[in-house]
């Protein structure tokens, strides 16, 4: 469970965060949405303790982020950022490796040999292995960090925005990849979506925030309401149901 | 490692071993004084010259060369800037500073004690430059570098102002230019530790390369960035430190080494360091060899030969970027 008690956070003066309580219990997947600058990235990056907690408490599985040591906790949870640049010349293969690394400090073991394979066929990067990252398109090199976070094998699994320069197929192929571990192997998955059919389709919760706080919190059947969309995105909307599928129609 | 870069990794690393140890004796046998090959063992003053002289002068220009090499390659990676390298970060300044004060302030020390202290500078005068370095944007690749002239250019102002007012300008220039030629046992013994520093960086290969991915992806993976930092800024600083107080500043070889190799291999360091540290020794005895064959029997100082040399590389790779750089 990862457990977020009255967080706050400021940038100098400027309050970015307010008092977010938040529990999310293991396994499933929580979407979280809401307009730009809304903090979604502020607020993963402190469960993910890259930046250091100003205000209030959060653990995940019961370890506070700000005292428990580094490298424990990279062996739980994962996190993959929404501007994550790779400027080193590495390999897609040794790229996927370093995900590994919070396991053997660096020796590969057969087993992690075999994660790795598997995180590459699963994005489809097999073929890809043995070029550079710097050589890829930019949509194969985000499958190429999505891979990297898989590979990392946590209980839990940040992800900010992975969608970006995904094509349908491959955004499809990486939401059915994170309902299967999520559903087959108990996973936590807390994914940033823009894509609200996405959210609606694959996620099991989708948290919505605005301006620093969780404005609405429910199943995708509760929160898809265009009452509740025009609460948080400021306009209309029309969710239509097909096939049981609640989609949301936001082009006009 | 993948196999492919594991196979170009071991191929390249067994070139330049071969290369390497022909230069390595081909340095033993060139200089002034004539040692055949064959008298070397059996002429009991061609082995004095050689176990006095020779072998001292290419174990530094070889620990030298691999020192500055890796230094600038750990540079590079934890600013993920590839336009940094030791003879741009004030560290030779720093290093005259510490000179100047200690001939200054205890005229009596011996040369260690002069060591010592320079290299202390030197540490500080690098670190101040990394840690500054590090805040820098990493969307502004040449104000780095840039910043190092200024930085090394305001501290060697402020020693060449003092050391003309003292009259030490001509001593320090013996100490700062990089020259193998005063190298004799007793006098060189130092850049063994930058031996070990290399050791260190090798140890922590992996967490260095993952260190270039940034601060979040390290503490993602359970680094522990802020110590890592620190290390590395230790290795780098007491390894050019150490190779400015004994053979003075070489200029290039922190740069164009590490640049070539991570286009032709890559930026993975466990496969890289022991190829970058080869290059960067054959690159520096090589030098030191021309210099010596150039003007023959007179020498010219490696650190003239690699300004020249350097720079053209240099050149040659800013001019021949990858489409991706
Ligand atoms: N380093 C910073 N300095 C100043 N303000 C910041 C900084 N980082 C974030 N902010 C501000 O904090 C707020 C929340 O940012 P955050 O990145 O968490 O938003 P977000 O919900 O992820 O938005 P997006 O959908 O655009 O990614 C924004 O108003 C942003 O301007
Ligand atoms: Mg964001």
């Amino acid at each position: 469970m990862i457990q977020v008690e009255n967080v706050s956070l400021k940038h100098r003066s400027t309050p970015i965060l307010h008092d977010i309580s938040l529990e999310i219990p293991k396994g499933g997947i929580t979407a979280l949405i809401g307009p730009n600058g809304a903090g979604k990235s502020s607020l993963l990056s402190l469960i993910a303790r890259l930046q250091p907690l100003q205000v209030g408490k959060i653990s995940i599985e019961g370890f506070p982020v700000d005292t428990t040591p580094n490298r424990d906790l990279a062996k739980i949870i994962a996190i993959l950022r929404q501007d994550s640049i790779v400027t080193s010349r590495l390999r897609v293969r040794e790229l996927v490796g370093f995900g590994r690394f919070p396991h053997g400090r660096g020796r590969l073991t057969a087993e992690d040999q075999a994660i790795i394979d598997q995180s590459l066929q699963q994005f489809d990067l097999t073929d890809l292995a043995d070029r550079f990252i710097e050589t890829l398109s930019g949509g194969q090199r985000q499958r190429a960090l999505v891979a990297m976070a898989f590979a990392q094998g946590t209980d839990y699994l940040l992800l900010d925005e992975p969608l970006n320069n995904l094509d349908m197929y491959f955004a499809r192929e990486l939401m059915r990849s994170l309902r299967k571990i999520a559903d087959g192997k108990g996973k936590t998955v807390v994914i940033v979506l823009h894509d609200i059919n996405q959210a609606g389709f694959y996620a099991d919760r989708i948290v919505a925030m605005k301006t620093g706080r969780v404005v609405a919190d429910g199943a995708p059947s509760e929160l898809l309401t265009p009452e509740t969309l025009h609460a948080i995105f400021g306009f209309e909307m029309r969710v239509e149901t097909i096939d049981g599928i609640p989609m949301v129609v936001h082009l006009r | 490692m993948s196999n492919a870069a594991r196979q170009q990794s071991s191929r390249t690393g067994l070139l330049a071993g071969f290369v390497l140890a022909a230069l390595f004796m081909l340095s033993l046998f060139v200089g002034v004084i004539d040692v055949p090959f064959h008298r070397a063992l059996a002429d009991a003053g061609a082995l004095e010259l050689l176990l006095i002289s020779r072998l001292p002068r290419t174990l530094a220009a070889l620990l030298a060369g691999s020192g500055l090499a890796i230094a600038g390659l750990i540079m590079q990676t934890l600013t993920r800037n590839s336009y940094v390298e030791p003879s741009t970060a004030g560290t030779a300044q720093s290093a005259e500073l510490g000179v100047l004060l200690v001939t200054l302030l205890w005229p009596s020390a011996n040369l260690f004690a002069k060591s010592i202290v320079a290299t202390a500078t030197a540490l500080l005068g690098t670190s101040v430059f990394l840690m500054t370095a590090h805040r820098l944007p990493p969307t502004q690749p040449f104000l780095v570098p840039l910043f190092g002239i200024v930085y090394g250019g305001v501290i060697g102002a402020a020693v060449t102002f003092v050391a003309w007012q003292a009259d030490l300008l001509q001593y320090l220039s013996v100490w700062t230019n990089g020259d193998f030629s005063g190298v004799l046992r007793g006098r060189y013994e130092l850049l063994w530790i930058g031996a070990a520093m290399l050791v260190a960086a090798w140890m922590i290969a992996d967490r260095l390369t993952i260190m270039a991915l940034g601060r979040d992806a390290s503490i993602g993976l359970g680094i522990d960035y802020a110590r890592m930092l620190q290390l590395g800024l230790v290795i780098v600083s007491v390894i050019s430190a150490l190779s400015t107080v004994v053979v003075g500043m070489i200029p290039f070889v922190g740069l164009v080494v590490p640049n070539i190799v991570s286009r032709l291999m890559g930026d993975n360091l466990r496969g890289t360091l022991p190829v970058v540290a080869m290059s960067g020794a054959i690159l520096v005895l090589g030098c030191d060899i021309l210099g010596r064959l150039i003007r023959y029997p007179y020498e010219i100082p490696v650190g003239t030969v690699m300004g020249c040399v350097g720079g053209i590389i240099f050149l040659w790779l800013l001019f021949r970027r990858p489409a991706h750089a």
